[in-house]
């Protein structure tokens, strides 16, 4: 299968290592991966703010780097960004007025994947450590990021297929279902709110003694591991994507991220 | 022939009374963060009242269906208003009603005070009532000499307090119970001085405090939860029987409801009344559930009025995006799931409709450039809890969403600073529209990781914006490298299967 990769902005910029892990697991599938130059970002953060003017162009431009047949299906490492590329992008193509732009934003849609959702739903993978070789001996805790459960309704993809990875341990994060506070520009408009959210989640994720949190969606992550370092709390984040590339021969390096040998490994 | 212009009122006519804040949402959070016992009753309450819920809920196999009857019985009736206020008015008024129309708060609170100088009277007792709230009634009598009393439990120790509803359902949410009996002793003439913080002794003092009154009263004034257009009958849902006392005892008795309570016929309450008590108070039925329909001879009420109030109602339903929210049922599962409202309780939204309803109510229903009011719909981080807990699917995030577009727009075109935040979208929309213009910012990478320093971690930004961010969460240290620039140098370079655009 053909699979092209929407990095997403924040990984792109801030977690390349995010994307590497998501292009090993595919490719280590057999399946090839190609990356469209021309994206850049889903636009939510201008969306979700009120500037849907601006978001057009953004828009725009996701789905010409998207709208093509040179691929089968497209996968994000996101479900925030899956989201409102399914659900968004059609509605502020349609109250632009521009019903060209809001169909090909429809057919973009039905045609992208969260990671979990890829490997689940399409690619069948139901077993980490067989059929990926994860190999990730941590104790990790898992946060469920809202669009994930509400808008995408993964249910327990993402958590299915870590409890597969080897060696790994799975705590149970108490109230895991609450929002961490992020919300985008919300942690900035309303930052003592956010705070506020955030020092909960912080303080479940350190009850479950667990070294890491991990998660599907970057900017939740970026949040939540924001709050615990300047808490001093030992535990960090990482994206799940990183954990499921993780294995024997070419483990996750703290330093480096994943991929850094990735030429060898292929 | 020369235009002459009539006087006729434009539309949308705006909503007024406790529907503005008074403060910005931020500022307000930032008083109510800062009370620890407020934030511990409110956790405490709240996640009872989640649990009771999702427990009864889980109980009904045809939940969703329900909910979607409940959406679409709404939704028809929404449609069709006009013809069912008519309806309505006709069955009400053949039954012995008397129905008055009300643009808004102002006309509602007049009508209300001369309907209860007819009587002869200063006293009248009231049923828990959101209407009432919103149009500020209870001021508006007190300032024409008239005492109202409040008899639903939660309403009283409000009353008693000097103190505002902070939540719909459970006004006094924000009270424990030592605070309640401090109230009580304080305010509440003939208390036994022993009371104690037991709920059974709080609720045998106010018992005997309101009977007297329920005895005494010649005006009862009530809200209500539906109106049916078939039969024209009006119906009140609650707990405790201070509603029914007041329904059937008084001479006179005077309901005030939005226009939006409408149901086209009688079989709807099949729906509705699971829907509601189940979302509200997580009980699979309420203990008191009253109907009537206009008057009945020698039987209860012998003066029976209907204020029908818009107040900004009709300006809500000509939004087509917005105008769903007048589905909305009071039941408060809303607030009961939601994190910003668990955290700052109801009073920082200072409308008398909270939470996540309230952020969008409240503005639809003032207009998106009233007061404070524009900063309703940015109180939320759109974790969507609230509509997946609606009991008729009020897609309450999508509609925060569009109401911060109408806000941004109504900014647009006057001659004003940009703000940081206008400035923050610009640049982000040409940083966005295209993976050139994002590749050359992200050749800027090695100048965070300056910034991060040693530690590897960036703990100060300037501005108001990303200042916020950083006064309790650090940026990790950005990386070399961005995802695409490792792509085109390492991944694509030694790889000739791949294809670099994907065109």
């Amino acid at each position: 299968m053909k699979i092209a990769l929407f990095a997403t902005c924040i990984v792109d910029g801030m977690y390349p290592s995010t994307a590497r892990a998501t292009v090993s697991i595919l490719e280590r599938l057999g399946h090839e991966v190609v990356f469209p130059t021309g994206q850049a970002c889903c636009g939510q953060m201008h969306i979700n703010s009120g500037y849907f003017a601006e978001a057009v162009p953004v828009i725009a431009n996701h789905v010409e780097a998207f709208d093509t047949p040179d691929y089968d299906v497209a996968v994000a490492p996101s479900a925030s960004c899956v989201a409102s590329v399914k659900h968004q992008h059609p509605m502020i193509a349609e109250r632009a007025g521009d019903a060209g732009l809001k169909s090909r934003a429809e057919s973009v849609g039905t045609r992208t994947y969260e990671l979990s959702q890829l490997l689940t739903d399409v690619l069948g993978i139901t077993d980490a450590a067989a059929e990926l070789g994860s190999w990730f001996p941590t104790s990790v805790t898992y946060h469920p990021s809202c669009h994930g459960m509400r808008l995408l309704r993964l249910q327990d993809r993402q958590l299915d297929l870590l409890r597969t990875v080897e060696g790994i341990t799975v705590a149970d994060l108490p109230e895991a279902d609450q929002c961490c506070g992020f919300g985008g520009t919300f942690s900035m408009k309303n930052a003592e709110v956010s705070s506020a959210m955030l020092e909960d989640k912080a303080e479940n994720i350190t009850s479950t003694g667990a070294s890491l949190c991990t998660g599907g969606d970057a900017s939740c992550l970026l949040h939540i591991g924001g709050g615990l370092s300047r808490s001093g709390a030992a535990a960090g984040t990482l994206h799940f994507a990183e954990i499921l590339a993780s294995t024997r021969e070419n483990p996750y390096d703290a330093g480096t991220g994943h991929g850094a040998k990735a030429k060898v490994a292929r | 022939m020369s235009a002459v212009f009539v006087g006729m009122p434009s539309l949308p006519a705006y909503g007024i009374g406790n529907l503005h804040a008074t403060e910005s949402f931020p500022d307000a959070a930032h008083h109510e963060l800062a009370n620890d016992q407020m934030r511990t009753n409110l956790r405490h309450a709240t996640h009872s009242i989640r649990d009771k819920r999702l427990k009864v809920v889980g109980e009904l196999p045809d939940w969703e269906d329900l909910r979607s009857a409940g959406s679409a019985t709404k939704e028809a009736a929404m449609a069709d208003l006009p013809a069912l206020l008519e309806q309505f008015e006709a069955n009400f008024t053949a039954r012995g009603g008397i129905i008055h129309w009300a643009r808004d708060a102002e006309e509602a609170n007049r009508i209300v005070a001369s309907l209860v100088r007819e009587q002869d009277t200063e006293e009248v007792v009231k049923v828990k009532s959101m209407a009432t709230e919103e149009i500020g009634l209870n001021d508006h009598l007190a300032a024409e000499g008239i005492e109202a009393f409040e008899t639903d439990l939660a309403e009283l120790i409000v009353q008693l307090g000097h103190d505002k509803p902070s939540h719909i359902l459970v006004p006094a949410i924000h009270k424990n119970r030592s605070e309640v009996r401090e109230i009580f002793l304080r305010e509440m003439p003939d208390v036994d001085p022993e009371l104690t913080d037991d709920p059974r002794q709080l609720a045998m003092a106010a018992r005997a405090h309101l009977r007297r009154k329920f005895l005494s009263a010649k005006v009862a004034i009530s809200g209500a939860n539906f109106a049916l257009a078939d039969t024209g009958t009006l119906g009140v849902v609650e707990s405790e029987g201070n509603g029914r006392m007041c329904l059937t005892l008084p001479q006179t008795l005077i309901t005030v409801m939005g226009i939006e309570k409408l149901l086209p016929q009688a079989d709807d309450l099949e729906v509705f009344m699971q829907l509601l008590p189940r979302s509200s108070t997580g009980e699979r039925m309420n203990p008191y559930t009253s109907f009537w329909t206009g008057v009945t001879e020698d039987d209860g009420p012998q003066n029976v009025h209907l204020v029908m109030v818009d107040n900004g109602r009709t300006a809500a339903l000509s939004d087509r995006y917005g105008r769903s929210a007048l589905h909305c049922i009071r039941c408060s599962a809303c607030m009961n799931v939601c994190p910003v409202y668990e955290r700052t309780g109801g009073h920082a939204y200072g409308s008398t409709y909270p939470g996540p309803i309230g952020a969008i109510l409240s503005p639809l229903m003032t207009g998106i450039k009233a007061e404070e009011n524009n900063s309703l719909p940015y109180a939320s981080s759109l974790c969507g809890a609230c509509f997946d807990a609606c009991p008729v699917k009020i897609n309450i995030p999508e509609i925060l969403v569009h109401l911060r577009g109408e806000d941004v727009d109504s900014r647009r075109g006057k001659p004003r600073m940009p703000s940081e935040m206008d400035l923050m979208m610009k640049g982000a929309q040409w940083a966005f529209s295209s993976g050139t213009h994002l590749n050359l910012l992200e050749k800027a990478l090695p100048l965070g990781r300056l910034a991060a320093g040693r530690d590897k971690k960036i703990k100060r930004l300037p501005g108001r914006l990303a200042g916020g961010w950083t006064a309790s969460r650090d940026i990790p240290a950005p990386p070399k490298k961005s995802f695409r620039d490792w792509w085109a140098s390492e991944h694509d370079a030694g790889d000739t299967g791949t294809t670099k655009d994907g065109k």
